[in-house]
């Protein structure tokens, strides 16, 4: 293909495009072309053949550039840029990284105030959305990064955690710094419960038992009306003090400090309470890498047969590291009901299972700082898409970019995954070990435990 | 009595349902063992694609419900496998011989975006499809406390059932005498073997995403036409289960599939019937968890051999 001449080219990515818009007519015709709704008598049939046609057309026209500049080119115009950077200065940069990244974490809050005064309450909000989503990846981490036991259901703990602090407060009157090591706690005794059973379950089916607890979890507390209020959830959960003051408008934390009131500060509070418990789920997690159960979690990662073979109790590590990353799903948990001030089941579906794997898959499994740009990416880009009105200009007063969100996330995780199948941050610091097995045929590797 | 055969009737109905779904896991995981998580969306993309077919083929004017019936499944099949062909393509082909993890992650997000690019296109609401075949022959009747009860077996239960018999007596067939089927059977044992003697991998790969996506379009249909109402929403919860019974039946193994599906919505029925409703995906969900602690291979499957 390389040697064809360029009217060969041409005609070779004219065909191939023309191949791919058939399929997109095929594929398209029963989505773009007819629509039911339901109308008077029964479901009512509309024709768009103009929706249709654009959308051949766009796929056409893609696959043509594609085809012309990249996929057939003799010189893709992506060879020009490098995508691979090499080790040694990814691990300049990861060196430096990490301290920058944290100081920005620590500062955000009043960078933010001074660079969008108007909008500072949106952005602290998103900031913390996207810290709870780090803390969640980190969790999660522990347990798919360095024990590669594949969890698809991890929002269990999370919902385990939320709901243990809800009911808490709502039975108990315990406030949140009371209740946070209660629901983590919780989280880990049903870690414990739910793995011990099912541990011995190796890759794929260990995903779907794990997949299926969470659906469990999340239909009890469904219809377990009496108890957790049902879908109506529960409301009213307290929000967090600051050493006993609260963020009310007079005699807590403004009026103490001699502040002026402003609804701010909570945020900033919060803020600083899911960044710091994000930064105790990563502190944690880097010096238990260092202990003998670290690297046990690994080793079982690499291979569980070999590590049997060494005298290493399986099921325990395998128990330790499920049981730690639910106690942090239990702490993001809390700290997501307070947060919220409400929670019902709707929140723990299966998609935030799917999105919290994907931050870590996406970031490279094992990577702490690959789980960050992940987050940051997945999270803070949808978010993006809500502040997209200047589109509605373009396309009309019915367009509207929310709902495409979960469209473009999906597809973004198809994407990035083609191109990086091991994630962003593909290399692992630890050991020369990694970067040996790397070379070995994956059909090898699928026989240890994880990946 | 009556009410448990009555129950034994949908809940057989229903299972035939899963069984087909669930023959779509299990050649996949046989195959490349993965998960192909979309599978359940692709159930449900079948089962709009017959939704349309059907109000397109009543709205050309055409009569005859037996016609329109076997045109939609017809259509839908095709339709659909053009689906299964294309998932299979974007999303899996690039990733054969990567880590593991990497194919489940893009099932998840191809199973993302089917979801929403049918709510987006077809809208979020519920379709209701009134009931098109009705009546059925009462099997037997008895008295009970509160009056009479009818066992009914429904002409749709009927057509069901049979069309479900059919196709895995088709599809039996399929892979244990034509040469496609053995060469499916070659891929499963050793992709690598298979292809040195001469099979194209890459083709049989696909074409078992073809095979399953038509099957998942033909429980789609029946879905369609028993329930009577569809949404962007139904494959996660339909997907999940008949994954459940490709499980119990053993992963793998064809019969099973179709075994575990059987059973599974079996349990599913009974466990509404007798117990709650509220609670029975919980019961089908924790017949998953106990098959795999108890019997990880399942009824029908071969225990896994862990070779070093």
């Amino acid at each position: 293909m390389n040697a064809a001449p360029n009217s060969g080219l041409m005609a070779e990515s004219v065909k191939d495009a023309a191949v791919a818009a058939l399929l997109a007519a095929v594929l398209g015709f029963f989505f773009f072309a007819l629509r039911t709704d339901i109308g008077t008598g029964g479901l009512d049939l509309t024709y768009r053949w103009g929706l249709w046609f654009i959308a051949i057309a766009i796929v056409f026209g893609v696959r043509l550039l594609l085809n012309l500049f990249i996929f057939k080119a003799k010189k893709p115009i992506t060879s020009g840029v490098s995508v691979s950077v090499p080790p040694a200065l990814t691990t300049a940069v990861g060196r430096v990284i990490g301290p920058v990244l944290l100081m920005i974490a620590l500062t955000l809050p009043f960078i933010v105030m001074a660079v969008y005064p108007e909008r500072d309450r949106q952005f602290i909000d998103l900031a913390i959305l996207i810290m709870t989503y780090v803390m969640l990846g980190w969790g999660l981490n522990i347990v798919v990064g360095l024990a590669g036991l594949l969890d698809l259901g991890y929002v269990a703990f999370y919902a385990v955690g939320a709901y243990s602090f809800a009911l808490l407060a709502q039975y108990f009157d315990i406030g949140f710094w009371m209740a946070l090591p209660l629901a983590g706690l919780l989280a880990a005794m049903w870690g414990i419960i739910l793995g011990y059973p099912v541990l011995r379950l190796r890759g794929d089916y260990l995903a779907i038992v794990t997949l299926a607890f969470g659906e469990i979890i999340r239909v009890v507390l469904l219809n377990w009306y009496e108890f957790t209020g049902g879908p109506d959830g529960i409301s009213g959960i307290p929000k967090p003090s600051f050493f006993g003051l609260d963020f009310s408008r007079t005699g807590g934390f403004a009026d103490f400090f001699g502040l002026d009131y402003d609804s701010i500060h909570r945020f900033i509070y919060l803020y600083y309470i899911i960044l710091v418990l994000a930064l105790i789920t990563n502190f944690v997690t880097l010096r238990l890498r260092k202990l003998p159960i670290g690297r046990a979690w690994e080793a079982l990662r690499e291979d569980e047969i070999a590590c049997r073979s060494l005298g290493i109790n399986t099921t325990n590590t395998k128990l330790t590291a499920f049981s730690i990353g639910a106690m942090f799903g239990g702490f993001a948990g809390s700290f997501f009901a307070t947060r919220q001030g409400f929670i019902s089941p709707e929140s723990f579906t299966f998609l935030e299972s799917a999105i919290i794997l994907a931050i870590v898959v996406l970031g490279g499994l094992g990577s702490q700082i690959g789980v960050v740009i992940a987050s940051v990416v997945m999270i803070g880009g949808i978010e993006i898409l809500r502040n997209l009105g200047f589109l509605k200009e373009i396309f009309g007063p019915d367009f509207e970019p929310t709902q495409y969100r979960m469209l473009i996330f999906g597809l973004a995780m198809v994407l990035i995954m083609v191109w990086k199948p091991r994630g962003i941050i593909s290399s692992r610091n630890p050991s020369a070990v990694y970067k040996e097995r790397k070379k070995i045929g994956s059909d090898m590797v699928a026989q240890g435990e994880g990946h | 009595m009556e009410y448990f055969l009555q129950q034994l009737i949908n809940g057989l109905t229903l299972g035939s349902i899963y069984g087909l779904i669930a023959i779509g896991y299990t050649m996949v995981y046989g195959i490349i063992g993965m998960i192909n998580f979309a599978h359940g969306d692709i159930f449900m993309v079948g089962s709009f694609i017959a939704l349309a077919t059907f109000l397109a083929l009543v709205a050309l004017g055409i009569s005859a419900l037996p016609l329109i019936l076997f045109i939609t499944l017809l259509v839908s099949m095709l339709f659909t496998s053009a689906w299964g062909w294309t998932v299979e393509r974007l999303a899996y082909r690039p990733l054969r011989g990567s880590f593991r993890l990497a194919p489940l992650i893009t099932a998840i997000g191809m199973s993302i975006v089917l979801q929403n690019f049918v709510q987006i296109t077809q809208g979020a609401r519920v379709k209701p499809l009134p009931p098109q075949i009705q009546g059925g022959v009462t099997l037997m009747e008895g008295v009970t406390e509160n009056g009479t009860i009818a066992v009914q077996l429904s002409y749709m239960q009927m057509i069901i059932i049979a069309t479900t018999l059919a196709l895995m007596i088709g599809f039996s067939l399929l892979i244990s005498k034509t040469s496609l089927g053995r060469s499916q059977r070659a891929c499963e044992q050793d992709q690598k073997m298979a292809a040195l003697l001469g099979v194209n991998v890459d083709r049989t790969i696909s074409l078992t995403f073809v095979m399953g996506a038509a099957l998942a379009a033909v429980a789609g249909f029946m879905f369609l036409l028993l329930y009577g109402v569809i949404d962007f929403y139904i494959g996660f919860l339909a997907g999940v289960k008949a994954f459940t019974a490709a499980v119990l039946g053993g992963i793998g193994s064809l019969p099973g599939a179709m075994l575990g599906g059987l059973l599974i919505g079996l349990i599913e029925v009974f466990w509404s019937g007798y117990f709650s409703v509220e609670y029975k995906d919980v019961a089908a969900f924790s017949i998953l968890v106990i098959v795999l602690i108890f019997m990880p291979s399942g009824l029908l499957g071969k225990p896994e051999v862990e070779k070093v």
